[in-house]
């Protein structure tokens, strides 16, 4: 045996580590799916109607001024929400309009504008308080821990078997994708965001994203084609998925509030949604946070997906012969990065604000989704090599 | 063109109304109120859709604001992002002009309407470019305005602070034993401290940051029109020409040079810059074993070039990612292949032709397909008459047995040359151009043996192909390789890597920074107390606005209450509990109400 093979035979052994991993990744996220499941049942025996207790608090006593209910009355004027803070302390904190900000520092009143329908408070969780569907929560997040570590092995036990960055290949893509998906939910959760609720819809299509890699996109470790040495791949590639997986949240994040925002609406209006769409909506964040969340992630990833389209066409320059080619790649990724300046501008403009803007953006990652999955299988152009099933 | 003027706060503006109708002293209030609030960015207020009864100039005054206004600017973004997606599904020529032919041949009825609709040229379409030169114009009518409104903002001082801070979205006080002006003046020196302009009028300081959010904002859709324009330069002059370069020869940049060559509508032949080159060696390496045999491994062609009439000459090497750079030229290696190296010896024993043809791929495998005009002919009985040969060169022949004729490996292990011959007119005298790699036999006769089966024959290097009746030979002398370059001539790229970079920055700044005021006043109380009052106001609704008055808040206090705590001990610092002053969010209202504004109270219910 030449060195050469035997690097070769090592090399193969890696691949075929990172594929073990991947699979226990894939069976440790089915047991966090699973006990994200059971987060949300046990928590569905705590029926508190919150939302529309909030409504209705704030109904009877709707405040004349436009101030938006606060949680100790409903009708406060906004001059005694300072009184009541200060004289309450921090326990008027824990709702709606108004909150102080506590530190060994000066107390901060804050007062946010009344939006369409006043400030509904956050729901409170899958978990509702039910303590054991916090513990079924609490474990689902530890395995979602440990599967996104065995993920991140693989991921780059398979970088180390081809000796280049794990994103040569659509089967490489998808796996960095749903591990960067997973590492923002795992990121956000550390810097104590309140993101429990992306846990399930997240971990369902990680499954499905996994799933998808390992059977039809899957392709043995190979090298790339000599148009793919540069070191372009890893900033270009790599951004594209970061954003990509920032997107996806921010998509979650809209469509849950799509279905929030209908919710809350029937309530105001009078109505009284199914059984199924109380239990589980009221216990998402409100409305006007799941938008804001939304927006956040979207307007911090733009600049980014800027930069990931600037990036490649500074590599195409070198590669190709032209900056800007329209290629269908390039051009979707145009497209993409049009559709998301539409929903910022849109976020500004009157008439658009609200659920129209949340169409803009579920177009959007539609568009990205396209140029991922639908380029590389539809059309041929300059970005083809990305290979399927090899 | 305000990216994101979401959450836009009217807390301060309701602060205002709420007040209304306690006679003058609420006007005033009013007026303070929308003053604190404006101009906190220079985006368009929302229009009605009102139709002018004026003349002409009404209405293009109304279709003009029409054009400038947030909606329509929306409604451009959306179509323009539609507009692009039919050049991604249809064959674009620019792209790739053999798609467009071939849907040409396959489809009768649909061509002529999409050559109609200019569905073969989407992005430089009527239609496509109507929409974004209307999108540019949209955003030009905005960005200037707003440019003269931000300049202004920045000449002007900060808005003095509203009679009710309180009413402001973040909001805190204490009471202090320090006298008021210095409480000021500690104020005026920590905001300046952290860079934020002042102004101090009265009992209070107004101040204003994150005018870097306006600026990015404008900066960023300046640098779109520069990426824009430099876009249009670079299409406008752009040339781009194709080089088939066999190992040994050379290339100088001319016109006449290139095999193929496009360019855009103003460039001109003086734009290309002189140099020159030749391909000394072309390396060309494929995987030999494992999953991806057979796949590319490495190209590179090593070159002599020549900058200048005359320049010295120099070596250098271009690679894929690599290309040479000149002036404002980059040469690319695009592909590569192999030229068969043939003699033809004709009927009077006489060299007819010598030299490498380049045979062009086929497949994966380099399996080439390449033909050889011979022009300068006779044949045995001295007549003149011309040859056309056509064929496959495989690098890696299988062997007999392997059953196939197609190349078994990129890399060449077994070459062979499989020709069949032709005699008669090649069709070149007739002055349309022809494909040097295909053979027009409409006016030639192929060759046939003494069986009456066509001539056709395999040969190894150095093998050679007869003539029937004594005709003379073809000789396979060897195999050079050969490059495809790609000369592109661009100008307007810095400036439009200088536009996208911008852009971000802009980007960046517009969406990160925060546009905020912050207004400290401080009056003497009822108890001869100084009651300080602190509020903050930003552009949209921010964790980070009430953190940021905290830490200010909290810098302020400590930074009078050290001076204040010689004074009067009873006025601890705000880590002291229990105490009356401990807490200064403490009974705000009434702080405020037995100092400066006791009549501002009327209007709430």
């Amino acid at each position: 045996m030449n060195p050469l093979e035997i690097a070769a035979g090592a090399n193969e052994h890696l691949a075929q580590l990172s594929n073990y991993l991947v699979y226990s990744a894939m069976a440790v996220y089915t047991l966090a799916f699973v006990a994200y499941i059971a987060e949300w049942t046990f928590g569905s025996r705590s029926k508190v109607a919150r939302t529309a207790a909030e409504l209705g608090a704030a109904k009877s006593t709707a405040p004349a001024a436009g101030e938006k209910a606060d949680e100790d009355g409903g009708a406060q004027p906004a001059e005694r929400i300072g009184q009541s803070a200060a004289a309450g302390g921090a326990e008027a904190a824990a709702g709606g309009g108004a909150s102080v900000l506590e530190r060994t520092r000066p107390k901060v009143v804050t007062r946010s504008s009344a939006g369409r329908r006043g400030e509904l408070p956050d729901g409170p969780g899958a978990a509702a308080g039910d303590e054991q569907g916090d513990l079924y929560g609490r474990i689902a997040i530890s395995l979602t821990t440990l599967a996104f570590l065995i993920h991140a092995v693989g991921v780059v036990c398979r970088s180390v078997s081809v000796q280049r960055a794990p994103w040569g290949n659509m089967y490489e893509f998808s796996t960095a994708f749903s591990m960067v998906a997973v590492g923002a939910y795992l990121a956000l959760l550390l810097a104590k965001k309140n993101v429990r609720w992306i846990g399930l819809p997240l971990i369902t299509t990680v499954l499905l994203d996994l799933g998808l890699a390992v059977t039809v996109l899957y392709t043995k470790s190979e090298q790339l084609v000599p148009a793919l040495h540069s070191y372009w791949l890893w900033i270009h590639v790599s951004l594209a998925i970061v954003c990509g997986a920032l997107f996806y949240l921010g998509f979650v994040a809209t469509v849950l509030y799509l279905f929030r925002d209908s919710y809350e609406t029937k309530l105001l209006g009078g109505g009284t949604p199914g059984s199924f769409a109380t239990s589980v909506l009221e216990r998402l964040p409100s409305a006007t946070s799941l938008d804001k969340f939304a927006y956040r992630i979207n307007a911090a990833v733009f600049p980014f997906w800027t930069f990931t389209i600037v990036a490649g066409a500074i590599w195409a320059g070198d590669a190709w012969g032209r900056y800007w080619g329209w290629d269908p790649k390039e051009t979707w990724a145009f497209i993409t990065w049009v559709a998301y300046a539409c929903y910022l501008h849109a976020r500004a403009t009157a008439g658009w604000k609200g659920r129209k803007a949340a169409y803009l953006v579920l177009i959007a990652f539609a568009c990205f989704l396209f140029n991922y999955y639908g380029v590389n299988i539809f059309f041929s152009g300059k970005h083809s090599y990305a290979g399927i099933g090899g | 063109m305000s990216t994101t003027d979401s959450e836009t706060t009217g807390a301060a503006a309701d602060g205002g109304a709420g007040a209304a109708g306690t006679g003058t002293g609420a006007d005033e209030e009013t007026r303070l109120a929308r003053e604190a609030t404006s101009q906190l960015s220079t985006a368009p207020g929302e229009e009605r859709l009102n139709v002018p009864s004026m003349g002409l100039v009404g209405w293009l005054r109304w279709c003009w604001r029409q054009l400038t206004s947030m909606r329509v600017a929306l409604i451009l973004l959306l179509l323009l992002s539609v507009a692009a997606i039919p050049g991604s599904v249809i064959p674009q020529t620019s792209v790739d002009s053999q798609k467009v032919e071939q849907f040409h041949r396959q489809h009768d009825v649909l061509a002529p309407i999409y050559d109609k609709l200019q569905l073969f040229d989407v992005y430089t379409s009527v239609w496509f470019s109507a929409v974004y030169i209307l999108l540019f114009v949209s955003l030009a009518g905005c960005i200037v305005p707003r440019t003269w409104q931000f300049v202004g903002q920045l000449r002007s001082r900060p808005p003095r602070a509203p009679r009710r801070l309180d009413r402001m979205p973040a909001y805190t006080t204490w009471r202090t034993d320090a006298g008021a002006g210095e409480v000021l003046d500690a104020a005026q020196g920590l905001l300046s401290g952290r860079r934020f302009r002042v102004r101090r009028e009265g009992d209070a300081v107004a101040s204003e940051k994150g005018y870097l959010r306006e600026a990015g904002n404008l900066l960023f859709h300046i640098a779109l029109i520069v990426l824009l324009v430099a876009f249009a330069v670079g299409q406008l002059w752009k040339s781009d020409g194709g080089k088939l370069i066999i190992q040994g020869d050379g290339f100088s940049n001319t016109l006449t040079q290139y095999d193929d060559f496009k360019h855009g509508s103003l460039f001109d032949s003086g734009d290309l810059d002189a140099f020159g080159f030749t391909l000394d060696k072309l390396h060309a390496t494929w995987r030999q074993s494992g999953a991806d045999k057979g796949t590319p491994k490495d190209f590179r062609a090593d070159i002599t070039y020549w900058k200048g009439a005359g320049g010295r000459q120099q070596k250098g090497a271009i690679e894929p990612n690599h290309p040479l750079e000149v002036g404002d030229a980059k040469v690319y290696l695009n592909g590569n292949g192999y030229a068969p190296v043939v003699s033809v010896t004709d009927g009077k024993g006489r060299t007819a032709y010598r030299g490498p043809v380049a045979f062009l791929p086929q497949d994966a495998n380099q399996t080439s397909s390449g033909v050889i005009k011979v022009t300068d002919y006779r044949n045995a009985q001295g007549r003149r008459d011309q040859l056309g040969f056509q064929g496959f060169f495989v690098p890696t022949f299988g062997g007999a047995r392997a059953g196939t004729m197609f190349s078994q490996s990129p890399t060449m292990k077994n070459p062979r040359l499989f020709l069949t011959a032709y005699h008669g007119d090649l069709g070149l005298d007739y002055g349309a151009a022809q494909n040097v790699y295909q053979l027009d036999t409409h006016r030639m006769k192929q060759f046939k043996k003494e069986n009456g089966r066509p001539l056709a024959q395999k040969m190894k290097p150095g093998q050679s192909m007869k003539l029937p009746h004594g005709g003379g030979t073809l000789k396979f002398e060897g195999v050079r390789k050969w490059g495809q370059f790609q000369v592109t001539h661009q100008v307007g790229n810095g400036w439009a890597l200088g536009g996208a970079l911008a852009a971000i920055a802009g980007l960046a700044g517009s969406l990160f920074i925060q546009r905020r005021r912050v207004w400290v006043r401080a009056v003497a109380g009822d108890d001869g107390r100084t009651v300080v009052e602190m509020a903050g106001l930003g552009r949209s609704e921010s964790a980070r606005l009430p953190e940021e008055l905290g830490d200010l808040a909290l810098a302020l206090h400590s930074e009078h209450a050290g001076r204040a705590e010689h004074a009067d001990d009873s006025d601890h610092s705000e880590h002291a509990d229990d105490s009356e002053t401990s807490s200064p969010a403490t009974d705000p209202a009434s702080a405020a109400e037995g100092g400066a504004e006791p009549s501002s109270r009327g209007g709430s219910q």
